[in-house]
């Protein structure tokens, strides 16, 4: 039996490894900071033999895309990853591949978006992406991105959606952490072979996304809307059996820490949810109850699991790193207090924009900036 | 001599009863296409005429599986399917031969939209064969100009006639350094019959581009797409040529006027055939737009004719 290796790994590199241990057979990439050296990787791992699978190195992200929809159409296990304006390139073929119903998986290295041009971690890109039918994950260490990956094959080749995996640029893509990388054969055991239902076969000419009537294209679009709403317990499930066998836990559709009994919620996504554990700390030695929700699955919504977990008459701070323009305030608390209209009237929803264009999120800032929410 | 229209094979791979139509161009070519490539092949279409016309979901015209992919996308698309393909054969999850990957798109989705992701492909020398009919504007949304429309035609975008010469879309991919370039026309099938098959046992890129005379666009009656088809080659309008690793031939009967043995027929001939160029020939400028036109397609085989003579 063999037993899980722990090194020192960038979270790019541990996407990377995730790929590989994925056994994925196509891999378009295009380069765009801080995403690049997720596919430099690949492209290496692919050269050296290390992973059997097809590098295309595409002329931009739209192609990656593209490249990425038809390589799973004819059944293979797909992967690409991007960042901000690389990601809003994608934006119509990201439509494709959710509407066509192809398990594509991709990582998304959050970056702010130009203009003016950054190089820094916010999350309007992924934000913007919210209604391509895309499932979406945000993570908050470098072992949650190798995880999450894995469980993210698993969760779109069951219900044929594709999914997106985001996690900060540089201070998860760049940054050392250490990494589990469990056995290869455990891996395996979780996520088996690819087995489409459905490909385009010259033994089986049938046509794929051509033209619909309303009656054809309108139920088309409510089981996507549907299945996107019922891969939660997918996700549930692949979290859970993902720590049966390798003993590693990120949470499912949320994560908590000292949420129980907590008066204060802080609610947050990405590396902010691994900060704000330190923040509430902080809080907590301050004789403040504060506590975390951190929403691992951002879509689709984790309505009921948020509404469950959240602690009664609690003051929930949202820190949202990206805007929520023609809105006061960001994106993430106005999704929830959309869950939480009408059923959680207890609940106070304050809202701070925060960490835009890669200000940096420390754990005495974010802590402070919860103190003076509180006194709003 | 190319193959005669009475020896090309009995298979049809585009079937009676799809939407195309009469007399369209885009629809003849494929049906020699398919002729030549057989059933097994995965089609690549981007949105144009040929995927309106072949039948609602879940009706298909076509005895290929056929995915409709965004319409920058045919290049890259057609990248990715034929590596994963090839990558699953590998792995040992194909058996047998492996289909021809090939795209049949419209001159938008080649020489304008699509231009960038086919360049890639090609840059990538991608196993694939990508065809351009090209009826030298967007046919499908009504007739409006495209990079292929050629100088002095009237589109809905160009009311007074296009002011700017065509791009040469098959010298631009002969310069991509790919196995194989060739140009064909719906009035000689066998030379685009003998091309396809010449084209589908290349490995590496393949570009194939198709003249495609649309009645709608080009203003004809419908009847006469092959005359009018034969009178863009015969004018020199449209050249045949192909290019194996590079080195240019011609075929008949362009490679007679190539050559000067034969003189082109004159381009006004053609041009008073077609209602797109009748604002013009109407015009107080006529003669000088005429001359225009002539000037491109002297310019043209000019070119190619010296072109043709790099060998290395």
């Amino acid at each position: 039996m063999k037993t899980a290796q722990v090194i020192m790994d960038t979270g790019a590199h541990a996407a990377a490894l995730a790929v590989k241990s994925a056994r994925v057979d196509v891999v378009p990439g295009y380069p765009i900071t801080p995403q690049t050296s997720i596919m430099e990787a690949l492209a290496a791992m692919v050269e050296n033999g290390e992973l059997h699978a097809r590098f295309i190195p595409v002329e931009g992200e739209h192609s990656s895309m593209a490249a990425a929809v038809a390589a799973s159409a004819v059944g293979a296990r797909v992967f690409t990853a991007t960042s901000a304006n690389g990601l809003l390139y994608m934006h119509e073929v990201l439509h494709m591949a959710s509407g066509g119903r192809l398990p594509v998986v991709m990582c998304n290295v959050n970056r702010g978006i130009f203009a003016p041009w950054t190089l820094w971690a916010d999350h309007q890109d992924s934000m913007a992406q919210r209604d391509t039918g895309w499932i979406q994950y945000h993570c908050s260490s470098n072992q949650e991105v190798f995880n999450t990956i894995l469980q993210a094959f698993r969760v779109a080749e069951q219900i044929n959606i594709p999914v997106m995996v985001n996690f900060d640029g540089f201070a998860i893509s760049h940054c050392l952490m250490p990494l589990t990388l469990p056995p290869q054969e455990d891996i395996d055991r979780f996520l088996p072979p690819y087995e489409p239902e459905w490909r385009l076969d010259p033994a089986h000419p049938s046509s794929f996304s051509n033209v619909t009537n309303a009656p054809e294209y309108a139920p088309f679009r409510q089981m996507l809307s549907d299945d996107i709403m019922a891969s939660i317990p997918l996700v549930k499930q692949a979290a859970q059996e993902y720590k049966d066998i390798t003993g590693m836990w990120d949470g499912d559709t949320i994560d908590t820490y000292r949420l129980e009994d907590a008066e204060v919620v802080a609610f947050a996504i990405n590396s902010m949810g691994a900060e704000l554990r330190l923040s509430i700390d902080i809080l907590r030695q301050q004789g403040i109850k504060a506590g975390l929700l951190r929403p691992r699955l951002y879509l689709p919504f984790p309505a009921e699991d948020i509404i469950t977990a959240l602690p009664q008459n609690a003051q929930v701070m949202v820190l949202d790193r990206n805007y929520n323009f023609g809105h006061p305030g960001g994106i993430l608390a106005s999704e929830l207090k959309s869950i939480l209209f009408g059923c959680r009237n207890d609940i106070t929803v304050k809202n701070r924009v925060v960490g835009i264009g890669g200000i940096d999120l420390t754990r005495q800032f974010m802590a402070s900036e919860i103190r003076a929410m509180m006194d709003e | 001599m190319a193959t005669s229209i009475k020896k090309l094979p009995d298979i049809e791979q585009v079937l009676s009863g799809n939407g195309a139509c009469g007399g369209c161009p885009a629809t003849m070519g494929l049906r020699i296409v398919g002729k030549a490539l057989g059933s097994n092949a995965i089609m690549l279409l981007t949105p144009s005429c040929s995927v309106a016309s072949m039948g609602m979901t879940p009706r298909l015209g076509y005895n290929w599986p056929c995915i409709n992919i965004t319409f920058a996308s045919a290049g890259s698309s057609a990248s990715g399917i034929t590596h994963a393909l090839e990558v699953m054969q590998e792995k040992g999850r194909l058996q047998g031969e492996l289909p021809t990957v090939f795209a049949w798109v419209g001159d938008g989705g080649t020489y304008d939209i699509g231009f960038q992701a086919l360049s890639g492909a090609a840059e990538r020398n991608d196993n694939i064969i990508f065809f351009c009919y090209n009826n030298e504007a967007y046919s499908n949304t009504g007739v409006q100009r495209s990079g292929a429309t050629p100088r002095g035609s009237f589109t809905t975008t160009t009311p007074t006639g296009k002011r700017q010469p065509k791009k040469n879309m098959a010298l631009l991919m002969l310069e991509h350094n790919i196995p194989y370039v060739a140009t064909a026309a719906v009035a000689y099938p066998g030379d685009l019959y003998d091309k396809v098959v010449k084209a589908k046992n290349i490995p590496g890129m393949k570009y194939i581009e198709i003249q495609a005379p649309c009645y709608l666009g080009w203003q004809f009656d419908m009847p006469e797409t092959v005359q009018m088809s034969r009178m863009a080659v015969r004018s020199g309008a449209w050249l045949l040529w192909e290019a194996e690793n590079g080195k240019i031939s011609f075929n008949n009967p362009s490679s007679l006027i190539i050559s000067g043995k034969k003189d082109a027929a004159p381009v006004d001939e053609y041009l008073m055939k077609q209602g797109r160029f009748n604002r013009l020939l109407k015009g107080p400028d006529a003669e000088s737009r005429i001359a225009e036109i002539q000037g491109d397609i002297d310019r043209e085989i000019a070119f190619i004719r010296e072109r043709a003579k790099i060998t290395i």
